[in-house]
């Protein structure tokens, strides 16, 4: 079972009904025990770093995701799921984010237009097993406004937004996805199936 | 390189797909989840549904046609029509859409917007505007574009991106329906004032418009109806013609 993590922020039935469309059995949940008894754990999100990091705390929900990926449990983290595995974000203020990633979330400058809303290309760094079913180059699906500026070895995709945005990053067990898998038509689907295998 | 978006708009009385002309000759175009399908394998880039009765009941029909759409359709989809509070916000998101699209109720209540943009965030809540050339400027219109408001569409659109909104659709009253072209002088403007997304909306006939829409008026995306529904133009056809026109897309033939 993959644990959708509900911590008041976000389009969770979206990644539910992906994963439901390739036969994998998850649960919205919010319940501890879910979470460890969970096989793998995705961060979903949509919103502001500040609420969600607030309800992850509020929720009690920081150490149990700590334990989980200590015991190496895949945990893939989206959009704003992925902003919250580093260790700050600079969105609207200065806020400490979950430090499973070095580095910090940090706003688009210059003359492009904010959000970055729509479907960009990647370009694939690094081979890994995440990216097995996909294509150099295909498209995804993008909306946000804030980009994680981490470290190298991490990256597994970038795209291209003026400045080289991470798109995919790994550590690990621990995946992030800036761009939203369960809205980017069948690219999408391959890479959350790629997650789904990743159980052991 | 980010694309140019190509999106499909299903207008939806009682659960099902229509399209006419300002309320008359109403056609029946299909079933909306059908068709969602159709446009997705076809390389819709992104869809955007209408509830154009809106009235208590059908409501309930059309948050089904949304929830439905989600379980099978696996790309990004806005929902407008009749959006009047952030309950309203709350149904759709849950039912699965990914923005709201607001228009009249914008107008009227402009702290829908900012309540909506820090709630859910800015991603989801498109500003909708009727515009129509009044003598030398652009009045913003309501209530399905019966009524000016005397409101200068490029201050308007400003204060909804400032007030929070993350992308804004302009439809153009003069060129609606006529299939003569979007109206690039209007979107051109719009394009060089605010930062957020435009897609433009109103008067694609032929490929050549939305090319025309794209590289001379700078819209990052391009919404038509009738000329998918009625298969004048295909998805495919259109995508291939932009992109050996220099235009970057995403196509999946």
């Amino acid at each position: 079972m993959i644990a959708i993590i509900d911590y008041g922020v976000g389009n969770l039935e979206s990644v539910y009904k992906a994963l439901e469309s390739l036969n994998f059995e998850s649960k919205i949940t919010r319940n501890v025990e879910d979470i460890n008894n969970a096989d793998a754990i995705i961060l979903p999100g949509v919103g502001a770093f500040k609420d969600a990091i607030e309800n992850l705390r509020n929720m009690n929900l920081v150490n149990p995701l700590m334990e989980n990926i200590k015991k190496g449990k895949p945990l893939l983290g989206i959009c704003l799921g992925m902003q919250l595995l580093y260790e700050e974000s600079l969105e609207d203020g200065k806020w400490k984010g979950l430090g499973f990633l070095k580095g910090s979330v940090v706003k688009f400058k210059g003359v492009v237009k904010i959000p970055h809303m729509g479907w960009n290309n990647l370009n694939v760094l690094k081979k890994d097993n995440i990216t097995k079913y996909i294509n150099e180059n295909d498209y995804v699906y993008f909306v946000h406004s804030y980009y994680a500026k981490g470290e190298y070895n991490d990256l597994i995709a970038t795209t291209d937004y003026k400045v080289d945005v991470p798109a995919i990053v790994r550590k690990g067990n621990v995946i992030g996805m800036q761009f939203h898998p369960e809205k980017s038509g069948k690219v999408g689907l391959s890479l959350l199936k790629a997650f789904g295998e990743m159980i052991k | 390189m980010i694309t140019k978006r190509i999106i499909p708009c299903l207008d939806v009385r009682n659960g099902r797909v229509v399209k006419g002309t300002k309320f008359k000759d109403i056609k029946d175009v299909g079933d909306p989840v059908e068709l969602a399908k159709y446009y997705n394998d076809q390389g819709a880039d992104e869809l955007v549904f209408y509830d154009i009765t809106a009235s208590y009941e059908d409501r309930d029909i059309f948050l089904d046609v949304v929830k439905d759409t989600a379980k099978e359709v696996f790309i990004p989809f806005s929902v407008g029509g009749g959006i009047k509070s952030i309950e309203d916000f709350t149904k759709i998101l849950r039912a699965g859409a990914d923005k709201v699209s607001i228009n009249s109720q914008a107008v009227k209540n402009p702290d829908l917007i900012k309540k909506a943009a820090s709630k859910f965030g800015s991603q989801c809540v498109v500003l909708s505007i009727d515009a129509k050339k009044v003598k030398d400027s652009y009045n913003v219109f309501i209530n399905g574009g019966r009524k000016d408001t005397g409101l200068d569409v490029f201050k308007w659109a400003k204060k909804g991106v400032n007030l929070g909104a993350g992308e804004i659709v302009i439809n153009s009253i003069n060129t609606d329906g006529v299939k003569k072209g979007y109206d690039s002088d209007l979107i051109n403007k719009l394009s060089n004032i605010v930062n957020v997304p435009i897609i433009a909306s109103g008067g694609a006939g032929e490929a050549k418009d939305f090319l025309d829409v794209f590289k001379n008026a700078k819209a990052d995306a391009a919404l038509a109806a009738s000329v998918f529904h009625f298969k004048e133009i295909k998805i495919p056809d259109l995508k291939k013609y932009l992109n050996d026109n220099g235009i970057n897309m995403r196509r999946n033939d």
